[in-house]
């Protein structure tokens, strides 16, 4: 069974916002979520300076980045991790079992890693008999519902405490009901320490992985990514190629601009630095230590210097957090792994615009998540790229993308030709522009684009004269 | 960052945008009146049509450039070219440029980008306009559009001009910065999730208990105010040159 599915994109919305728990759920948290960020900027130059910073590191590793992955193998094979290579989702599930299975891992527990739901690690894992268990007490939560994330921060951010309560009630034995926070933070802790204990493997993401030094550095609050990458024998580290920067130098500001965007956190209360297996003499950490660097079509999105900048994201989510069309539908509703804004533009570009063609018609450009990125990537830009490459117009000639030309209607270039044609006569324009303000308004309210604009609005009233015609009235000058 | 204030100008030009052309003229017709009575003479060349934008937002990018095109041989003196909107400014402003890249007209378009400013930015910063108020009592409500904010940095300048009128009252939405949900075709394309959002937005003008909902933008206010219209509510929209040229000019 998976997931992830990109079609229906219009059933799922409709479906969403029908549930009025979910909305009330995801306005109160993106509410929440958007005041504390709030207010860790603001002082407006220190936010504009850092951020330029925060981007020109993340180009800066862009523009290198074959050269850095190499160095980053190089230096981590040194410090004792060993490096694995996966051109696809398949090769890194494949990599992931063969360590597994060579330590005859039964469980394997889990920190926070959307790189893994890319690759439904879970779900394969399952099928070859090794059981995979979040530890992230939101992905903990979305686990035992049977769901995906929904935020890629907030994996759980969709529900609400009740709805907490009773999942914990139905799946935990022993336990009952209760609202409130701490309880149900110590509930899950208490079931999952043992697991930690036990486990054969741990498995974790990387925020950012330090080429310079081989150090994979991983930001979380919970002190689960400690346990999944200290106390099981085996650590396995999974991680996109974008991942990688240059210096250890380069990572205070992207962890400050990281941690102040996502969650509104000067610092967030663990911050790990992973640089080797366990050493001779050592009391813990693992005894072995494994990185796995996935492309999964990160390196086709690398190719075209337009679309590269989507790379550059640090995985904050402020802009869903900002985004008012994620506030209204929810993460889920999205059908792929990233939803908000940076997964209406990195999704069909990893999965093709065929599977996923309504993503980039799903904005209004309003450009709030362009506002709070704090590494400037032009996400509206962006929008409208994947815009023209669905219309099939597309002038970006050098490196297609998937499914191209998914959404290209004949009727609609058709109209668009006839739009053009007569927005660029003045001559055209007149006689069009004069007819509409005589007989614009007898059209029927079932006419194309009509029928939907007048769902929940009244039909647009066509004004008796033109600006032009009272310009000219006004005796204004015409030169 | 708004456009950067420049001395004020013996002539405009004015770009009345198509949808004030044919749904709004009463709102581009104030905008004039207002930049008139500052004594700076109004240009309105005739064959202006359309920015460009629901095109070059819809995918077609070909199509925006012949419109956008068009344009450009219109207003070529160096003097200010404003607009009713901040959308269009910001089309003009940040998007002709990257249209034109490459393009033998390239030149020409950033000369006109350069030379763009929204309505109450120029009023506010290049005229320094100085309101009085001749209007009864009243409560209303602001709507700003995202592209003036975003695009164009205006934010506070239409708020400031409301606020120089005496006798309204000027009450903030709750989420004032909120996308109403218009985007262009966004709302034909995903009517769902533009409904929702519209809607929200009409639930917070009617929490001012405002009169009237003035906004700077005839997209968001077709929008809205189509919405509020549907829903039977007393509240009223306008555009804000509208607004304002009622409340100041001397009754005929």
């Amino acid at each position: 069974m998976t997931l992830v599915n990109g079609k229906d994109f219009k059933g799922r919305v409709h479906k969403a916002l029908k549930d009025e728990e979910l909305r009330a759920n995801f306005r109160r948290a993106m509410d929440g979520l958007m005041g504390k960020r709030a207010m860790q900027f603001t002082d407006g130059d220190e936010w504009t300076r850092l951020r330029n910073l925060g981007e020109s590191i993340k180009k800066r590793a862009l523009s290198k980045l074959p050269e850095l992955l190499e160095r980053l193998e190089e230096n981590c094979t040194k410090n004792g991790i060993k490096v694995h290579w996966a051109r696809t989702v398949d090769e890194a599930n494949s990599i992931i079992l063969e360590i597994l299975k060579s330590h005859d891992v039964k469980t394997v527990v889990k920190g926070k890693s959307m790189v893994s739901e890319e690759m439904e690690l879970n779900h394969f894992l399952g099928d070859h008999g090794i059981r995979a268990l979040e530890a992230d007490l939101g992905e903990y939560i979305v686990q035992m519902a049977g769901q995906m994330p929904s935020h890629i921060v907030m994996p759980a951010i969709h529900m609400n405490k009740g709805q907490i309560a009773k999942l914990f009630q139905d799946n935990l034995p022993d336990t009952p009901y209760s609202e409130d926070a701490a309880e149900l933070t110590a509930i899950a802790r208490k079931e999952l320490r043992r697991e930690f204990m036990e486990a054969g493997a741990g498995l974790s993401g990387v925020n950012f992985a330090v080429a310079e030094t081989g150090t994979l550095c991983l930001v979380e609050n919970e002190g689960n990514g400690r346990m999944v990458t200290t106390v099981p024998p085996v650590h396995i580290a999974v991680t996109g190629i974008e991942k990688v920067v240059e210096n250890l130098s380069d990572v205070p500001a992207l962890l400050s601009l990281l941690t102040r965007s996502a969650t509104g956190q000067p610092i967030t209360t663990y911050f790990n630095m992973i640089s080797s297996p366990r050493k001779e003499g050592e009391k813990d950490g693992p005894k072995e230590v494994h990185l796995v660097l996935l492309d999964n079509g990160r390196s086709k999105v690398y190719r075209d210097t337009e679309t590269r900048d989507t790379l550059q994201c640090i995985r904050c989510g402020a802009c869903m957090n900002h985004c008012p069309v994620y506030t209204r539908i929810g993460g889920h509703a999205y059908g792929g792994v990233y939803p908000g804004p940076i997964g209406k533009i990195l999704t069909p570009q990893l999965e093709g615009l065929d599977e996923y063609p309504e993503h980039a018609s799903a904005s209004t450009l309003c450009n709030a998540c362009v506002e709070v990125c704090p590494v400037k990537i032009p996400i509206a830009k962006m929008l409208v790229r994947l815009r023209d490459e669905n219309s099939g117009n597309c002038p970006h000639g050098e490196h297609p993308l998937k499914g191209r030309g998914a959404k290209s209607s004949t009727i609609e270039n058709a109209g668009w030709s006839g739009w053009a044609a007569m927005n660029a006569s003045p001559a055209t324009y007149k006689v069009a522009t004069t007819a509409m303000s005589r007989i614009g308004n007898l059209l029927p309210q079932s006419a194309p684009m009509l029928k939907e604009w007048t769902s929940v609005r009244v039909k647009p009233k066509f004004a008796k004269k033109t600006l032009h015609q009272m310009a000219k009235e006004m005796g204004l000058k015409d030169e | 960052m708004s456009r950067t204030p420049i001395e004020k100008p013996k002539s405009v030009y004015f770009f009345g945008t198509c949808l004030v052309d044919l749904f709004y003229p009463e709102a581009g017709v104030a905008g004039i009146e207002l930049i008139k009575r500052e004594g700076v003479e109004v240009i309105f060349p005739q064959a202006q049509s359309c920015c460009g934008q629901p095109a070059f937002n819809s995918g077609q990018r070909d199509k925006a450039r012949d419109v956008a095109r068009a344009q450009l041989d219109l207003f070529t003196k160096d003097i200010p070219v404003v607009l009713p909107s901040g959308s269009c400014a910001g089309m003009m402003f940040k998007h002709y440029p990257e249209l034109f890249e490459g393009d033998v007209d390239y030149n020409k378009a950033c000369a006109l980008a350069n030379r763009v400013y929204e309505l109450s930015d120029f009023l506010l910063n290049v005229l320094k306009i100085k309101l009085t108020d001749k209007g009864e009592p009243m409560r209303v409500t602001w709507h700003g559009s995202c592209h003036s904010q975003r695009e164009m940095g205006v934010r506070s300048q239409p708020k400031d001009l409301i606020n120089q009128l005496e006798n309204v009252e000027l009450v903030e939405l709750k989420r004032e910065t909120e996308c109403c949900g218009f985007g262009g075709t966004f709302a034909v394309r995903q009517p769902e999730i533009s409904a929702a959002m519209v809607s929200d937005k009409a639930d917070d003008v009617e929490a001012t208990q405002a009169q009237k909902l003035v906004s700077g933008d005839c997209g968001c206010m077709m929008n809205i105010t189509g919405h509020l219209d549907y829903r039977k509510s007393d509240v009223q929209g306008l555009h804000l040159a509208e607004f304002l040229w009622e409340r100041t000019n001397d009754p005929r």
